[in-house]
């Protein structure tokens, strides 16, 4: 039973949430919040994978998010309303809800291949020089996006609301929520069984140390691949989703900024700790959120919180470990695969 | 030990929860509430004081003589602040947060394009009026019926500096030197650019070059300019990055005049440049030096009351303020239910046709934007923005 439990509530908690937004006992405020949030689950979790598991330093997280939300957003614009790249949608509103998860996909799959520009590299340098390079990566997508004029340069790109639109208009429930929702749950969930599985294993074993991983027979060279693309495959997807939330996206929405608020979730949850990053998103979203009143003074008290934690605890909320390792009873009612 | 920790941690975060879910009750039936969406911290935080300080200037104004009237009742008006942090996603939460917690009947702001786009189409989606007072971009307004602005676009004031040049320097020839990464300072640039060679011909503006935001050299891009020799050079640049390029253009001996644009205006512009920008000219929303009347007297009790000369985002935000309160009043009365007041100040904006504001009378024909003049300044030798001329739309 217990096998389920987990799976079971989750569902049911997705279910609970949209037929609540569904109802407007959740505002739009709070769906907008709870978004956020899931898209920072998305975020964190993925660059935990390289910055966590692999013990590498990458600080160019925005740069991929942004090459997930501006090739998913040129795709659901060019598929769903009038634009001047192509004039009019190529395909009728009532297909939306096929090609949304199209358009995730190839966002994420571009922001995959991005990730070739980091994990390239990391073949033969690692540590600080590795973090410059993910840095310049970052760099890198945002000046080129600045440049493109066909998708709006500096002055951003919309059109994406027609998507949304169009499946609001097949039926009328909460979409982009309900996809939100189902990306952070496939995004943690495709993480945890990469690095549960005998392949992932490699990956914990390079933090560790990579020549003995090499003896080992890991391919290095081979995880180190797949970890940064995965990863920044991930970020991607949250990219498409965060487009079509806000309905506009702008290059200097994912500059080193963004990254580094990843960065912080990252090592606030605990490095190599998915429900740490998990946790850590959430708390992010709604201390962000809770202590917007006090304008100025939110970025004297969050960095404050942030070095205490530091002090008091210097492995991140959660250290290495996951819930169910803090408290073995959990075990009993749930697992998480 | 540990658990403890973990104890307090999980504690705090169900506190943080808790807050989270209770914020956010309670109307007052007597109050006008308004909520503001402003850039208090984050890149530019002198945007968003200079907004609030306005605002604040004007609630002061009316509650003290009792409230605003509406339908021969009145009623205290209240502001809400919301701080964007100057990001997209930040001030499309605010926005949503003024709408559905604070129950706010409208939105004044964001300033920045970059957050008045997507809050925008928030605040339309969501159907509450927002009118924001310093976003230039057309995105934000376009075929959005509950979204109004108070100042003037782009397409307008590229061909007042064109114009003006061309006239007061005998120009004819121009070089334009802008930031690649800024959508306004971008977007000037162009409309200049093709606003200049349809007057004088093609090849006339003799040196076209970008920078980036944070670039604080522009040795590469200013010697190709002056190796050019244009007769003026036009920079629709934030004030910050002026105040370097006219100072590095000079040491590399160009002595011709420069043209500039609003976001030349602010306080800050003689403190980080000094001597080299006297003399300047840039087209903006209204001169603080040489005003009259109600302009007089709003930077009088600005300058009184904060102690310095408001630039063009005080000027605005006052503007929009009371040009929602003027549609408030003229919708002639207050609803119970919050939507049906939304509507119907969204209406009386629409209807409004002529608004006298402190930055210039506003003409509205329907879109949500402003027809309204321009003002050319100049720096004076005090460092004060003296009035030079008015340019209005034909």
């Amino acid at each position: 039973m217990q096998k389920h439990t987990f799976t079971i509530s989750l569902f049911v908690g997705i279910f609970a949430l949209t037929v609540l937004a569904q109802l407007g006992v959740i505002n739009q405020y709070l769906q907008s919040v709870i978004m956020l949030m899931g898209v920072n689950i998305i975020l964190s979790t993925s660059l935990n994978l390289v910055n966590g598991y692999m013990g590498e330093f990458s600080c160019g997280h925005g740069g991929f998010m942004c090459v997930g939300a501006y090739v998913t957003s040129v795709v659901t614009v060019l598929c769903f309303s009038k634009n001047h790249i192509l004039g009019a949608p190529l395909l009728p509103p009532s297909m939306a809800l096929f090609a949304f998860p199209i358009a995730l996909f190839a966002g994420a799959a571009a922001a995959a291949v991005a990730g070739l520009v980091v994990a390239i590299p990391s073949f033969k340098t690692r540590g600080d020089y590795l973090a410059i390079i993910t840095l310049a990566a970052n760099y890198i997508v945002i000046s080129a996006i600045d440049n493109l004029e066909i998708i709006g340069g500096p002055r951003g790109f919309m059109g994406m609301n027609a998507a949304v639109n169009g499946m609001e208009g097949i039926v009328d429930i909460p979409w982009m929520l309900l996809w939100v929702l189902f990306g952070t749950l496939f995004s943690v969930w495709l993480l945890r069984r990469f690095v549960s599985s005998t392949l992932g294993k490699g990956v914990p074993a390079i933090a560790q140390d990579e020549i003995a991983a090499e003896i080992m027979s890991v391919d290095t060279n081979r995880m180190k691949l797949i970890a940064f693309m995965l990863s920044s495959g991930i970020a991607g997807l949250a990219g498409g989703l965060f487009a079509h939330i806000l309905g506009y996206v702008n290059p200097h929405s994912f500059d080193i900024m963004k990254s580094t608020e990843v960065m912080v979730m990252v090592y606030l949850g605990g490095m190599g700790s998915l429900s740490g990053a998990t946790l850590s998103a959430v708390l992010f979203t709604v201390l962000l959120e809770v202590l917007r009143p006090l304008e100025i003074w939110k970025w004297v008290v969050i960095p404050l919180l942030l070095i205490l934690l530091m002090q008091f605890r210097p492995e991140g909320i959660m250290g290495n470990k996951e819930l169910s390792d803090l408290f073995p009873k959990l075990k009993k009612y749930y697992s998480f695969k | 030990m540990k658990k403890t920790t973990m104890k307090l941690l999980v504690a705090f975060l169900a506190l943080a929860l808790g807050a989270f879910a209770l914020m956010g009750c309670g109307k007052d039936s007597d109050t006008i509430k308004i909520g503001f969406n402003l850039e208090l911290t984050g890149d530019i935080p002198k945007v968003g004081e200079a907004s609030k300080f306005a605002a604040e200037m004007l609630k002061e104004d009316i509650n003290s003589k009792g409230g605003l009237e509406v339908g021969g009742k009145k009623y205290k008006v209240e502001f809400v602040y919301q701080d964007n942090e100057a990001k997209a996603e930040s001030a499309v939460n605010a926005a949503l947060k003024l709408i559905t917690q604070d129950n706010v009947v409208a939105i004044i702001g964001p300033n920045s394009s970059k957050q008045a786009i997507p809050a925008g189409g928030a605040c339309n989606d969501n159907q509450t009026p927002m009118v924001s007072p310093w976003s230039t971009n057309p995105d934000t307004t376009k075929d959005r019926p509950w979204v109004f602005r108070a100042a003037f676009l782009d397409p307008f004031q590229g061909p007042v500096a064109a114009n003006f040049a061309a006239k007061q320097f005998g120009a004819k020839t121009s070089a334009v030197l802008f930031d690649i990464a800024n959508d306004y300072s971008k977007g000037l640039a162009e409309i200049f650019k093709a606003e200049w060679e349809k007057k004088s011909g093609a090849g006339t503006v003799v040196a076209f070059e970008s920078h980036g935001t944070k670039d604080q050299d522009f040795s590469a891009q200013l010697t190709k300019i002056v190796a050019a020799n244009p007769d003026f050079i036009f920079v629709p640049d934030n004030y910050n990055q002026v105040a370097l390029i006219v100072k590095q253009a000079r040491d590399l001996g160009y002595k011709g005049p420069f043209m500039g644009s609003d976001a030349w205006g602010s306080a800050e512009l003689m403190t980080l440049c000094g001597k080299e920008c006297i003399g300047q000219f840039f087209s903006t929303h209204y001169a603080a030096a040489g005003a009259q009347g109600a302009t007089k007297e709003f930077i009088d009790r600005y300058n009184a009351k904060y102690k310095y000369v408001p630039d063009d985002v005080a000027a605005l935000t006052w503007d929009a303020t009371r040009l929602v309160l003027q549609a408030i009043q003229e919708a002639g009365k207050v609803e119970k239910d919050i939507k049906a007041e939304r509507k119907l100040v969204r209406d009386a904006l629409a209807n409004i046709k002529e608004f006298a504001g402190i930055t210039g009378t506003m003409k509205f024909a329907g879109t949500g934007d402003p027809n309204k003049c321009a003002v050319v300044v100049q720096i004076s030798p005090e460092g004060k923005f003296e009035f030079k001329e008015s340019v209005c739309p034909q």
